[in-house]
């Protein structure tokens, strides 16, 4: 035998989740051949992030993406995973465990972390079908599905908790209320003031609140109908969420005879006060008489405990201050330490700005920060929590600490500057508690480039993504010199690229543009030309139906809804569907051109009539006289839908194989009106002869006998480029479902001012071919998000904007 | 000889939306007037340095806005055109009062 390698030793897992997982990590890279692992999880999956099933649940993130550990990292490092059995017993005298399968592991060093579960008061109905909580990867997927049947929920609890599942469900399209036995909202993290300015902004997002609210009863007798109260009055509800707090999972501990209180009695070096050999972390513990529900702590409680295990016995955990966060995008909300003055002694700063809806109050304490409430503008939430971390003498700046930190002067306003300034100690990431030495030393040792790889390997920016401008511009600073690549920032105005904004307003919820320029840290007060109508489009294809466009964004000509000329004149372009028009549409547009000297009519190369020289306040009417013999905008100046060039088929010509100008017909009524990066043009030929020129547009449709071959990616502009063949399909149907999902795709993925052709060449034409032509569930959910969106774009701007008066010219009064 | 310039109200602030503008005809020609983020309102001749574009059509950002023709960023209170472009359009005297924005015309 190598006297060199000690016999292995074997450590037990119970429980799978953030806290075991996260110790394993820390033992893992501190002494990677110290034990044989084996790990028992109760759920059937790998450790994910629990934190992130409130954006799973809000439809932000997918179970997948939310996943920490995947099954591979477990094989890679050896470590044997029993998911989906629960550990039944502990035989301490034995030192073995056993799962409700019958599984016998024996142990060396044994490791509980169980975690906590949802508290459920004793009432009544409370097994009917209908009542969940909010805790696991199962209590998400029964949400999601209620969502999908029911119409109205009730959440119990106006805790972080509660309403991360009330915004979720109502993000769901679901109609939710909330009902919380105290006044105010949140009453732990936040004071009185905060509180109420909260469920006013969750009111105004359509969310009832029964506040004083004590349930009493579920209703119902098959499944939940509803909830009723002490005081009488009765909530309906065909979901009930139960989510008032938590309490430590300590069952299995207890039955063991380990030492239990409230939870599991750990001492500083996270071994059980009654047996040296077994430890616990996690929200199953109880530490010098604090139990806990976030994670920030529970990452130190890892740390201390892999660095016992792996041998280190002088390891102790130190309880570090808390801070919280709501994860409701779009509503920021931070509190940390008091929230409120505990004696004479201490003094309360508060700083209200109603009109633009922020708040903040800090609690002082001889000199010290010792609370901090923010709502509506956080930003300063991480200093006023260094502040009191370090306590720092705060003496110099008491009178503009409710400033902030730019009006302490103490860092630059720059928030670059303030980062740079910032020590290596110095959190960055709150979720999974990641410094800024560590993220800056990953970034160079690692030679890191992107987000994704800095997430990936340090986890920063990996769960509810606040951080995640810190992150980039960590990246930006310390790989910037090293590896000049990663994205092209979109434009001067911010460091993001194309793809980090867009992701960044689907995850964190932006609304407005402001509110992204706010949250991404823009460097101008209200962008420029080139940023602001991209956000305005990326907003608009964000949220369809909801967002509400801002038409000082735009270009002039899609302001406007014409071309602007040379001379300042525009040029106005009726749609002609699939290039189709007949006798009384000619006699409308000869008679406008006639009645507002039109100087020039063409035909155009998209099948169209083009009218040449119309004057800004001629345009309304111009609109109404072309809309009063039943056409509307043909778009020809729109980063959207253009034409549907057609060629005769099978109507006429002696070589058509199937009727390409009805195809052509039925592809521009359903796509007119869209809006995208770029323009899109469509064309449909009847037979591979092409007279439609299919193949050089954004979505070509070629005709042959037996169905349709579809292409993609065309383009006959400044780079010729020929389409990409795509699929064959045989019915009008699927040309539809194709068109839609392959349009989609490309609004929802490129980047504005980038037509199908370069972002086909980018992306590749395989990864378009899978999510239309393969992948037929994605294809038709992308299809109906097509569909949804349209169902707001296909307006006429030209009936709508006729009464508008940004045509008309002002003139003195006398 | 002599012109006079009187204070005459063209316009209500409200006309105008923000980040936006609005032309008004005047006996000297169109003037854009134009309304920023923070209420501030500049009135410059509606004519680009650069080949006469509208001003009053392009997207208004900052203290500045971009010509709708070919992009040339001119600076709303100078008049003046953002390097690398050089040129000047014609900055006229305007003044807000209450909610009523006045231009010194030729009475
Ligand atoms: C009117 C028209 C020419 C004509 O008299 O036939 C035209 C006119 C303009 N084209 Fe075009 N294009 C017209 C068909 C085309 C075609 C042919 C087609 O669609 O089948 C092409 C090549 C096909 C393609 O797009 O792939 C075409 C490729 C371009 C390009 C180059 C695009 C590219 O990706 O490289 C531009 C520049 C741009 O969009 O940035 C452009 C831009 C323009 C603009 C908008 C230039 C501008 O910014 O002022 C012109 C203004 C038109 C106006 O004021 O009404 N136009 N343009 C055609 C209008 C079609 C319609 O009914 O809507
Ligand atoms: C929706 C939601 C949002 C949250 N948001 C935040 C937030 O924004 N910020 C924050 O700091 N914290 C947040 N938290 C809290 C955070 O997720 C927890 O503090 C953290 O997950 C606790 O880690 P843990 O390992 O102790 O428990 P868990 O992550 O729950 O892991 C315990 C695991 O043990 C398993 N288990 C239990 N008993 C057994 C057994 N007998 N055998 C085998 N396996 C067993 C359980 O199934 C579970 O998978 C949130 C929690 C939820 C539910
Ligand atoms: S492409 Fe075919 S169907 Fe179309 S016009 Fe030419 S020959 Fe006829
Ligand atoms: S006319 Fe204004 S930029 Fe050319």
């Amino acid at each position: 035998m190598n006297m060199m390698s000690a016999p292995r030793r074997r450590l037990v897992v119970v429980g799978n989740g953030m806290a075991a997982m996260r110790t394993v990590s820390e033992l893992l890279s501190r002494a990677p051949q110290r034990y044989d692992i084996t790990v028992f999880g109760a759920e059937p999956h790998p450790n994910y992030d629990r934190i992130a099933l409130s954006s799973v649940l809000a439809g932000e993130k997918s179970l997948e993406q939310i996943v920490i550990n995947p099954l591979a990292w477990y094989a890679e490092n050896g470590i044997r995973l029993i998911a989906g059995d629960p550990v039944v017993a502990i035989d301490r005298a034995a030192r073995t465990v056993t799962s409700a399968a019958g599984h016998v592991a024996p142990y060396d060093k044994l490791l509980i972390a169980t975690g906590s579960r949802p508290l459920v008061p004793p009432l009544p109905g409370l097994r009917l079908p209908g009542v969940c909580t909010f805790r696991d990867i199962a209590d998400v997927e029964a949400m999601i599905a209620a969502a999908e049947t029911q119409r109205r929920a009730v959440v119990i609890g106006g805790g972080l908790l509660g309403l991360e599942a009330a915004w979720g469900l109502k993000r769901r399209g679901m109609g939710v209320a909330v009902v919380h036995l105290m006044p105010t909202l949140m009453e732990r993290q936040l004071d009185e003031a905060a509180g109420q300015m909260l469920q006013r902004a969750l009111d105004e997002r359509g969310i009832a609140f029964f506040t004083n609210g004590q349930t009493e009863e579920i209703l119902g007798t098959d499944r939940a109908e509803g909830v009723r109260l002490a005081d009488g009055r009765e909530v309906p509800a065909d979901l009930v969420v139960v989510a008032i707090g938590i309490r430590p999972n300590i069952d299995l501990a207890r039955a063991a005879d380990l030492e239990v209180n409230r939870g599991i009695v750990v001492g500083d070096d996270m071994a059980t006060t009654a047996d040296a050999d077994i430890h616990a972390v996690g929200e199953c513990i109880e530490h010098r008489g604090q139990v806990f529900g976030l994670v920030a702590p529970i990452w130190e409680q890892a740390k201390a405990c892999a660095a016992q295990l792996a041998g280190d016995a002088t390891a102790a955990y130190v309880t570090p201050p808390l801070s919280t966060r709501l994860k409701i995008t779009g509503i920021d909300v931070f509190s940390a330490g008091a929230l409120s003055a505990a004696s004479e002694e201490d003094e309360e700063v508060v700083l209200q700005d109603r009109k633009r809806g922020t708040y903040r109050k800090l609690v002082l304490r001889d000199d010290r920060l010792v609370g901090a409430v923010l709502y509506g503008e956080v930003a300063d939430g991480p200093w006023y929590f260094r502040l009191m971390r370090e306590g720092t003498d705060i003496g110099a700046i008491r009178g503009r600490l409710i400033m902030g930190e730019a009006a302490c002067g103490l860092t630059a306003a720059d928030p670059k500057a303030a980062l740079a300034a910032l020590p290596d100690s110095a959190e960055i990431c709150g979720c999974n508690g990641v410094c800024k030495g560590r993220i800056t030393g990953a970034i160079a040792d690692l030679k890191l480039t992107t987000l994704d790889a800095v997430r990936a390997h340090t986890k920063a920016s990996a769960s509810c993504g606040s951080c995640t401008p810190q992150v980039e511009a960590l990246l930006a600073m310390t790989a910037g010199v090293a590896a000049p690549t990663g994205p092209k920032p979109m434009c001067k105005c911010t460091t993001h690229g194309h793809d980090a904004v867009r992701r960044a307003i689907l995850e964190q919820d932006l609304r407005t543009i402001p509110q992204v320029m706010q949250r991404l840290g823009w460097r101008s007060s209200n962008g420029c030309h080139s940023c602001r109508p991209a956000l305005n489009y990326y907003l608009l294809c964000a949220w369809p139906g909801e967002y509400v466009d801002d038409a000082q964004s735009r270009f002039v000509n899609e302001r406007m809804h014409a071309n602007i000329q040379k001379d300042g004149t525009y040029s106005v372009v009726p749609r002609m569907w699939g290039g189709l028009t007949n006798p009384r549409e000619l006699r409308a547009i000869a008679d406008v051109a006639d009645k507002y000297a039109v100087r020039e009519v063409k035909v155009t190369g998209g099948q169209r009539i083009d009218l040449f020289g119309v004057k800004r306040e001629d345009l309304p009417a111009v609109w109404r006289e072309l809309n009063a013999a039943g056409m509307v905008s043909g778009h020809a100046y729109a980063k959207g839908l253009r034409t549907v060039k057609t060629c005769v088929g099978s109507t006429w010509c002696r070589f058509g194989t199937q009727d390409s100008t009805g195809m052509g017909v039925k592809l521009e009524k359903m796509t007119w009106g869209s809006w995208h990066p770029h323009k899109v043009k469509l064309a449909v030929s009847g037979c591979p002869r092409n007279c439609a020129e299919a193949t050089i547009k954004d979505f070509g449709v070629v005709a042959v006998d037996s169905g349709w071959e579809l292409s993609v990616g065309g383009n006959g502009g400044i780079h010729v480029r020929a389409t990409e063949f795509l699929c064959k399909v045989t019915s009008e149907e699927e040309v539809l479902e194709h068109c839609g999902a392959f349009l989609q795709l490309y609004r929802e993925e490129a980047h504005y001012l980038e037509r199908t052709a370069p972002w086909v060449a980018r992306v590749g034409i395989d990864h378009v071919r899978q999510r239309v032509a393969e992948d037929h569930e994605g294809r038709r959910a992308l299809h109906e998000r097509f569909l949804y969106a349209q169902r707001f774009a296909q307006v006429d701007p030209w009936a709508e904007q006729a009464g508008s008066d940004a045509f008309k010219t002002l003139v003195p009064a006398e | 000889m002599e012109t006079t310039l009187t204070w005459t109200p063209v316009a209500r602030l409200a006309d105008i939306p923000r980040l936006g503008s609005r032309v008004v005809a005047t006996a000297g020609g169109d003037v854009a007037l134009f309304r920023c983020a923070d209420d501030s309102v500049f009135a410059l001749d509606d004519r680009c340095p650069h080949k006469g574009g509208p001003l009053s059509q392009g997207i208004v950002h900052g203290y500045a806005v971009t010509c709708p023709l070919h992009n040339w960023v001119i600076d709303l209170a100078s008049g003046e055109a953002q390097a690398p472009d050089s040129g000047c359009v014609n900055r006229r005297p305007v003044r807000l009062e209450g909610d009523r924005i006045l231009l010194a015309l030729p009475a």
